[in-house]
């Protein structure tokens, strides 16, 4: 056996699948730093979580830009174009991610020592969630595992749950105690944030079934 | 879309080899049908014998239909210089005779009894506008054709093929012996063409057939494996021989 036809494309693949595995990572990180700031009112890390971003969104271009050379110049087919498509998608969709967990600590820094209207519980469990989605889709992304990547999906109906009691116990502080607005808005911002990364966490098993089927399949209703 | 072209079960064997196996599949009208499969997978006999012209090869035995419209090509009777006039062919190295660019596209006119000069030349006109040559030739139908560039003569072949009026049109790779800006012309010239022809092209390159084809067939070993809808085939192809070959793990 000589040198298999396409190995340039595929080893560049395998490289940027790697890419996609650590921006995940930091991602995932990132949320969890960011929540831990706003518990621990803690605002060098909330800063550095803020500074963190940067970092992500440069390594999203560097996998953009890497995507974008591989299709002009090895034009992929087949699950080949499939893979690259979902890591055009997918790395947007982790850049968000990371975008929410800046929010997150910004809002951790506006707080400031401002004492919190209520221990922060459902919170850390919604972020709990989100991150076990992301890292759970991040690995059915490497194995190529479909059941993996539905199961995780399932979880954010948990997510949803979770963010519709912080929601509903928010406004009711609220209309108890007037003065508690302004923060309770913040911590809505909070939920809302971490809603939505379950969104896009929801995204990375809905590109990999498209890597493995190539259909598309909304999971997030 | 309406098939102008029905195969049924055909197989060819060049002696003891089977080429083709049992493929059945139909041609659209107006439309490029690409077929691509690595060397030897039958994809140019298949092409070959839509017009018969692999009945020049010895030891050649068909089986199975061709149904052109609705007659049988390979049914006693039908006559097969009439079926290659109305089945044109384009080759891979462009062909034009040694004569004038006029009697080139002028030839198969005479041949099937068209003497009158000016319907020749209306006739000739019109082909090499549809080949998309005529501004670049009009000043000079009487110079040899093999004076023309390779992407010309190309444009001038095909310009052949149309002046006999063809009901389709087969392309043996037209283009693998061309410059990249000449193939991009003979591209954008199929695209063109298709608004009248269905266009039957073989293929090597696979981003060729992805440009320009609304179907595409994969070949292997003398089999059809996977016939489907281009932008299907080549995004999310059923068949694992396909999507081997297309991502370059076959073999």
């Amino acid at each position: 056996m000589g040198t298999p036809p396409r190995r340039t494309l595929h080893v560049e693949l395998e490289a940027l699948q790697d890419e996609i595995v650590r921006l995940g990572g930091t991602v995932s990180a990132a949320l969890e730093r960011a929540v831990r700031s706003l518990k621990e009112r803690d605002r060098t890390l909330a800063q550095a979580v803020i500074d963190a971003d940067v970092e992500v969104n440069r390594a999203a271009l560097e996998i953009e830009q890497r995507s974008l050379t591989l299709l002009a110049t090895q034009q992929p087919m087949a699950s080949d174009l499939r893979a690259l498509g979902a890591t055009l998608k997918l790395v947007t969709d982790l850049e968000r991610i990371g975008d929410h967990a800046k929010g997150i600590a910004r809002v951790a820094l506006r707080l400031g020592d401002e004492p919190l209207i209520k221990p922060l519980i459902d919170v850390p469990r919604m972020a709990e969630v989100v991150r076990e989605m992301v890292d759970r889709g991040l690995q059915a992304f490497m194995s190529r595992d479909q059941d993996a990547a539905l199961a995780m999906a399932a979880l954010d109906d948990e997510v949803d749950r979770l963010y519709r009691a912080v929601f509903d116990e928010l406004l009711q502080i609220m209309i108890d105690r007037p003065g508690t607005i302004t923060q309770a808005t913040h911590l809505l911002m909070v939920a809302t944030h971490l809603e939505r990364a379950a969104d896009h966490a929801t995204n990375l098993a809905e590109w990999l079934l498209y890597v493995l089927t190539g259909e598309r399949r909304e999971l997030n209703d | 879309m309406a098939d102008k072209i029905r195969v049924r079960g055909l197989s060819v064997y060049y002696g003891e080899l089977q080429a083709l196996r049992r493929v059945t599949t139909s041609i659209a009208d107006r439309a490029v049908t690409a077929l691509i499969g690595p060397s030897g997978c039958g994809k140019t006999t298949f092409l070959r014998s839509l017009n018969r012209l692999i009945d020049l090869i010895p030891n050649t035995r068909v089986e199975g239909q061709i149904f052109l419209d609705d007659v049988d090509v390979y049914s006693p009777g039908v006559d097969v210089v009439d079926l290659r006039r109305r089945v044109g062919m384009v080759f891979q190295t462009p062909n034009p005779f040694p004569k004038s660019i006029f009697d080139n596209v002028a030839y198969g006119p005479r041949i099937h009894g068209l003497s009158n000069q000016r319907r020749l030349e209306e006739v000739v006109e019109q082909s090499l506008r549809r080949a998309a040559l005529w501004d670049e030739v009009k000043d000079k139908l009487r110079h040899s054709a093999l004076d023309l560039s390779g992407g010309q003569q190309q444009r001038l072949v095909i310009a052949r093929a149309l002046a006999v009026e063809p009901d389709v049109l087969l392309m043996d790779e037209p283009t693998s012996a061309l410059d990249p800006i000449s193939a991009g012309r003979i591209e954008e010239l199929i695209t063109e063409l298709k608004a009248e022809y269905p266009i039957v092209i073989v293929t090597h390159n696979m981003q060729q057939a992805a440009r320009i084809a609304d179907w595409t067939g994969f070949f292997l070993h003398g089999e059809l494996v996977e016939f489907a809808e281009t932008e299907r085939l080549f995004t999310a192809p059923k068949e694992p021989r396909t999507e081997a070959y297309l991502t370059g793990r076959y073999g």
